[in-house]
């Protein structure tokens, strides 16, 4: 059986996301919810079947009793998050947060997903685009030996950053940081984002820079990224080690590159690719416990 | 081309651009020498920060000596008659940042983006005009998009509330007659209280005839850094514009004579190596390429043995924008892979 979903939020990153979630095995989006009745990703909600409204998280939560909805994604923007949180944690749904809002705690799948089993949380944050395909290579040098300093570059092209993104940018950089610091395990971490209009539209490119406390061990980090690169493949097949890991005194650069599947966007938008397919991986996990009784949904007044 | 009586306000960037050429490497002690000097001369705005603003310093683009607070609060209190500005590219630098930067006494923001990106600004912007600052938008690497398209994204910073926009030519790619179309457009689209300003780069010796075209098409604020001192080829000399406004009976208010001499009693001795036009900076000017990326290039051809000149051209075939200083390294090793 599988878990009934809701998309808050339905730009690039909830359109993407509700194509990931038809394919889910236990998980049954039902729910599509925008604020523009026009809108693209609506507009897709519908010709698959899903319910919609264009009145914003209001417009759904009549409705989550009697469609049972117990995960709720929320692709809108930090600014909105916490009002559409606590709404939908007053009805005991658990709330996936795509926003760089993080008032929940960070979830970088391949990294630590498992820390989040058995925790019995409402409400787990994605990082960002750039945090999801960076931070799981600072924690690949990081495992390693101690990183100092952590910087990760996210370039997009600018047809893949919606309105939300673009109001949002301080807090991308600003939570990407922590959480390269938080879960990548650098002692200090920084985030850029690069915004490039380039035609044809050019693929993600991330690029990770670590600064090692001692001299970096090569043979054991190259090993470590490599491992890293399959754990991430196997939920981002198009996720490539373009150069690197490059070594210069304590400095570790690694180069990646970040192919989608074309759900929605074309297939340079592997920046929505990576947060859609860790968000959907995350709510499987939590899918599972919600079915085998480990994880009880409790109504946050 | 009779600019006679026009009134000009100059904005000196050699403590901000000339960053890029020390890589971020400047002495407290010479970033206030020089900055009183500028004063004394009569220098109505100069920037200082990081080469790329606030927040800039990092591995990609590389650690400033001093962070932009030591080098602010060290600058400002000495400044008699000139105001101070800094930089704060969004995606690097955050409101933090600025919150910051408006501590330490800075009267002047420019929040700069690409060309077609200006609604990355909107948060930067309106924080800007919340601290009542002189807020500029700085639309980077103009050369990239048509006036038309230059002036739809400078109506997003207008209304999100900047005072004032600047068509940056952050490759020296532009030539006069494509400055005058970007900045005559500018000009002619937005009432008088929203200044118009040209940022120049030296790649193709086009600083100061691009500067002179800015001034006829309606532009009151001319960048440029005192003997040139910026990224690439360096930014319009303003030495040489006073000399040339002088000549003109453009208003400046800047004396000549004391300006030659900070550029050649205090900031030329400064610069590492000449700031010039080489093949390198050329390129930059030839390709359209940013024009921070030079050093970062000569960096990579030294690391991997890959000429700069052809990981810049490449760079630019890829459309490179501002702020994308870790392809550099990455073109580098594609190039020696296929050359492999």
């Amino acid at each position: 059986m599988a878990i009934n979903c809701a998309m808050i939020g339905s730009g690039n990153i909830g359109t993407d996301l509700m194509a990931k979630l038809l394919r889910s095995a236990n998980l049954n989006p039902v729910w599509m919810v925008g604020i523009d009745e026009d809108s693209d990703g609506l507009l897709k909600a519908r010709e698959a079947g899903l319910k919609t409204t264009h009145e914003g998280v209001d417009g759904l939560i009549p409705h989550i009793e009697e469609d049972n909805i117990q995960i709720a994604f929320d692709a809108t923007s930090a600014y909105v998050h916490g009002e559409n949180n606590r709404k939908l944690q007053e009805k005991g749904v658990l709330v996936i947060d795509l926003t760089p809002a993080a008032i929940g705690p960070f979830c970088v799948p391949p990294v630590n997903l498992k820390e989040h089993v058995g925790a019995q949380e409402m409400n787990v944050n994605m990082v960002t685009c750039g945090g999801q395909a960076t931070i799981p290579m600072v924690a690949a040098v990081s495992r390693v030996q101690a990183v100092e300093y952590g910087e990760i570059v996210a370039t997009v092209a600018s047809k893949s950053a919606g309105p939300g993104t673009r109001k949002n940018i301080d807090e991308f950089t600003q939570t990407t940081a922590r959480a390269v610091e938080e879960i990548g395990g650098a002692t200090k971490g920084k985030a850029i984002i690069i915004l490039n209009p380039a035609e044809p539209p050019l693929m993600m490119r991330d690029t990770v820079h670590c600064l090692t406390k001692t001299t970096p061990d090569q043979e054991a980090i190259t090993k470590s990224v490599h491992d890293m690169l399959a754990e991430v493949n196997k939920y981002v097949p198009g996720y490539r080690l373009k150069n690197g890991p490059i070594f210069d005194g304590n400095r570790v650069s690694i180069f990646l590159e970040v192919e989608g599947l074309g759900d929605y966007l074309p297939k340079y938008a592997g920046n929505l690719d990576i947060m859609t397919a860790a968000a959907t991986r995350t709510a499987e996990m939590f899918a599972e416990e919600i079915e085998n009784g480990t994880l009880k949904l409790k109504k946050l007044a | 081309m009779n600019l006679t009586g026009k009134k000009i306000k100059l904005h000196d960037n050699a403590l901000r651009d000339g960053m890029h050429s020390v890589s971020h490497q400047f002495s407290i002690d010479d970033m206030v020498r020089m900055a009183m000097a500028l004063d004394e001369a009569g220098m109505p705005l100069i920037e200082v920060t990081h080469g790329d603003g606030l927040g800039g310093s990092s591995v990609n683009y590389g650690f400033g000596r001093h962070t932009n607070r030591e080098y602010l609060e060290a600058v400002v209190p000495k400044m008699k008659n000139a105001k101070i500005s800094a930089l704060l590219l969004p995606g690097l630098g955050t409101v933090n940042d600025l919150a910051m930067a408006v501590d330490c006494g800075i009267s002047t923001i420019r929040i700069a983006t690409h060309c077609t990106e200006a609604d990355v600004s909107e948060q930067h912007i309106k924080k800007a005009r919340e601290y009542g600052l002189d807020t500029v938008g700085f639309l980077m690497m103009a050369h990239m998009t048509p006036p038309e398209a230059l002036l739809e994204q400078a109506r997003k910073m207008v209304d999100y509330g900047a005072n004032c926009i600047y068509a940056t030519d952050s490759a020296g790619y532009l030539l006069p007659d494509d400055v005058t179309a970007r900045i005559g457009l500018l000009r002619s689209e937005f009432s008088d209280d929203i200044e118009i300003g040209f940022h120049g780069h030296h790649n193709l010796a086009m600083g100061i005839a691009n500067s002179l075209a800015a001034i006829e098409a309606g532009a009151s604020r001319i960048d440029g850094s005192v003997a040139g001192f910026g990224a690439g080829a360096g930014n319009t000399p303003l030495e040489v514009m006073v000399a040339v406004c002088n000549r003109m009976g453009i208003i400046t208010g800047v004396d000549v004579d004391k300006i030659m001499d900070v550029a050649e009693d205090i900031a030329l001795p400064l610069m590492p190596t000449p700031t010039r036009i080489d093949r390198d900076s050329l390129t930059l000017g030839y390709a359209g390429v940013y024009s921070s990326f030079l050093l970062h290039a000569k960096r990579a051809e030294k690391n991997h043995g890959v000429p700069a000149r052809e990981i810049l051209m490449e760079l630019g075939r890829m459309g490179a924008v501002g702020g994308q200083e870790d392809m550099i390294e990455d073109v580098a090793l594609e190039i020696k892979k296929k050359s492999a």
